[in-house]
């Protein structure tokens, strides 16, 4: 059972308006890491928005671990999809860090023992339990985002969706708490998607689905998407750095037969070349 | 304009439980028409630090000079108003900062706020509009109904029409797709030169750093970490690591090549095409 399909959905705000999404198909499986990826304004957010129903599709169907989702059961969908925006001062209720993560969990009715231990285990998955007790509106950018995606892995749903969420982070944070997701999402076998810019990011998913106007471009793994560096761009899009150096190494004549993933790969294949000479 | 902070300390919410030392006696002094690029990991001081350029907040003890300003502990600014039109500050996602009718009315909101004749404002609203690539046909187009890149645009040039002597940029292309942050970058680095200003960029982008900046600052805990031009600063991988920061993608790969074929290989302003021929030179190379 796909954790989330799309199903020839199309959206548009209103009927003399133009579609925002068209005819878009995919699927996430449970315990699988997809990046989708596409230029601003090429649908990436509004399918986010659809997951978890803060959009319905005008047309197609989308499916929940195999529930269609409808208007009638919302509410118990998104208990099963957890969401971080980009903007984390857009998702701040509480007026400590520890009342925040509590928020969605007293919106369930969880016990308040078990809420406890919740909140202390996905504060410390952040790497925020120092902060139990702080307003979040004084924390800084990043750290709000930590606090964000702790009131979301609290609620332990089966999908986490994160729109941008590390956009506004150091290059530590980002990789912490890409880390933390995506161990959480090994070790609970829950979905995880990722709608990001960062490159870099894009190439440790397991698949990536590339976004543009609206439709998809296509749905591939990152070692096949790096190949069509040219094309990537011409929609607004790039290949990583090491992507690009690859490349520029193929058009030398220096035969490389596989699309290194990263900098070990390239250098180990070059250092191939280097000994059977 | 030149930037100066003599031991600048500011300290929120002093005498109570919450007390934060957000700046540690920095210093530091950055001259007219640099491009600085500000960095530190998340809770540095970089935001409190760009606060204290228009006199958002002042400093709880040493000085801030912007020009002839001078920002001092417990006494008002004299010319608060004259020095916010000279230091322009893009906060992060400006956009959200929208608010008028039409892109050409958010233009002017700034320079009309600083009592700037409405003649010269219709000439400023169309000057700052072509500096950032807005095209005249949106002028009368209501911001929100343009994308988010667009978006941006106008709230930049909304911030250009009060013609600013210093531009401190918060993380300006945080949230835009690849081709859009380069060419925000490149257009901030063309009216940087165009226009002379002082640019200040607090970026958590190490290749941001490189490709536009001539001077990096580095923040650590409130302190001034280590500060140099950006080869300077970033031949320095450890000392940045111990701070949570890292170097440019390109200066992480030569360290790692120059290890794996035991052939030391510096930055020396290469782009991606001329690594690769020193690449295809080395991986060539005949083991004797």
């Amino acid at each position: 059972m796909h954790a989330i399909e799309f199903r020839n959905v199309s959206f548009r705000y209103e009927e003399d308006q133009p579609y925002v999404l068209r005819n878009v198909s995919f699927q996430v499986e449970t315990g699988e890491w997809l990046a989708i990826i596409g230029h601003n304004g090429s649908g990436k957010s509004t399918i986010a928005k659809l997951m978890n129903g803060l959009l319905f599709p005008s047309e197609g169907e989308i499916f929940i671990n195999g529930i269609p989702l409808t208007e009638e059961n919302i509410w118990e969908i998104r208990s099963q999809v957890g969401m971080v925006f980009q903007n984390p001062d857009n998702q701040f209720v509480g007026t400590t860090v520890r009342d925040d993560v509590a928020f969605g969990l007293e919106n369930r009715g969880v016990p308040r023992t078990e809420m406890m231990e919740r909140i202390t285990s996905s504060l410390e998955q952040v790497r925020m339990h120092d902060y139990l007790l702080h307003e979040p509106y004084r924390l800084s950018g990043g750290q709000k985002q930590r606090v964000a995606i702790a009131g979301v892995l609290a609620i332990s749903p089966r999908v986490i969706i994160l729109d941008e969420a590390t956009a506004m982070l150091d290059p530590l944070g980002r990789k912490e708490i890409l880390d933390t997701v995506h161990r959480v999402q090994a070790e609970q076998q829950i979905g995880l998607i990722t709608i990001t810019h960062d490159l870099n990011e894009v190439m440790q998913a397991e698949r990536v689905l590339v976004m543009n106007n609206g439709e998809v471009w296509m749905t591939t793994v990152p070692r096949e998407l790096v190949k069509k560096q040219t094309e990537l761009q011409q929609i607004g899009l790039d290949v990583p750095f090491v992507s690009q150096l690859a490349h520029a190494l193929q058009k030398l004549g220096v035969p490389l037969t596989e699309e290194p993933i990263d900098h070990e790969e390239l250098l180990d294949t070059l250092w191939t070349l280097h000994s059977r000479k | 304009m030149d930037i100066t902070f003599e031991k600048v300390d500011y300290t929120y919410q002093a005498n109570s439980p919450f007390e934060h030392k957000a700046l540690d006696s920095m210093s530091f002094h950055l001259p007219s028409g640099s491009f600085t690029a500000i960095v530190g990991h998340t809770g540095s001081g970089k935001s409190t630090l760009i606060q204290h350029l228009n006199g958002l907040i002042r400093p709880t003890n040493g000085k801030v000079r912007i020009g002839d300003y001078v920002l001092e502990p417990k006494k008002k600014p004299k010319h608060a108003k004259a020095l916010r039109e000279k230091v322009g500050i893009v906060f992060q996602y400006p956009e959200h900062q929208l608010f008028e009718e039409t892109v050409e009315k958010d233009i002017a909101f700034g320079p009309r706020n600083f009592g700037v004749p409405e003649q010269e404002i219709q000439k400023r609203v169309a000057e700052s509009a072509r500096a950032v690539g807005l095209g005249e046909d949106l002028l009368k187009r209501s911001p929100f109904e343009l994308s988010g890149g667009q978006m941006r645009r106008v709230a930049i040039a909304g911030i250009l029409a009060v013609r600013p002597r210093v531009l401190v940029l918060d993380e300006p292309t945080a949230g835009l797709d690849p081709r859009g942050q380069k060419e925000i970058m490149d257009m901030f680095y063309r009216i940087h030169k165009e226009q002379q200003l002082t640019t200040l960029l607090v970026t958590h982008s190490m290749e941001d750093a490189l490709a536009y900046a001539d001077h990096v600052l580095v923040l650590d805990k409130g302190k001034k970490y280590m500060e140099g031009t950006p080869v300077e600063v970033f031949s320095q991988r450890e000392a940045l690591q111990q701070v949570q920061l890292d170097v440019p993608e390109m200066f992480q790969f030569l360290l790692k090549a120059s290890d794996q074929f035991g052939k030391p290989l510096a930055y020396q302003g290469q782009d991606v095409e001329r690594l690769a021929e020193q690449l295809a030179a080395l991986a060539g190379d005949r083991d004797e």
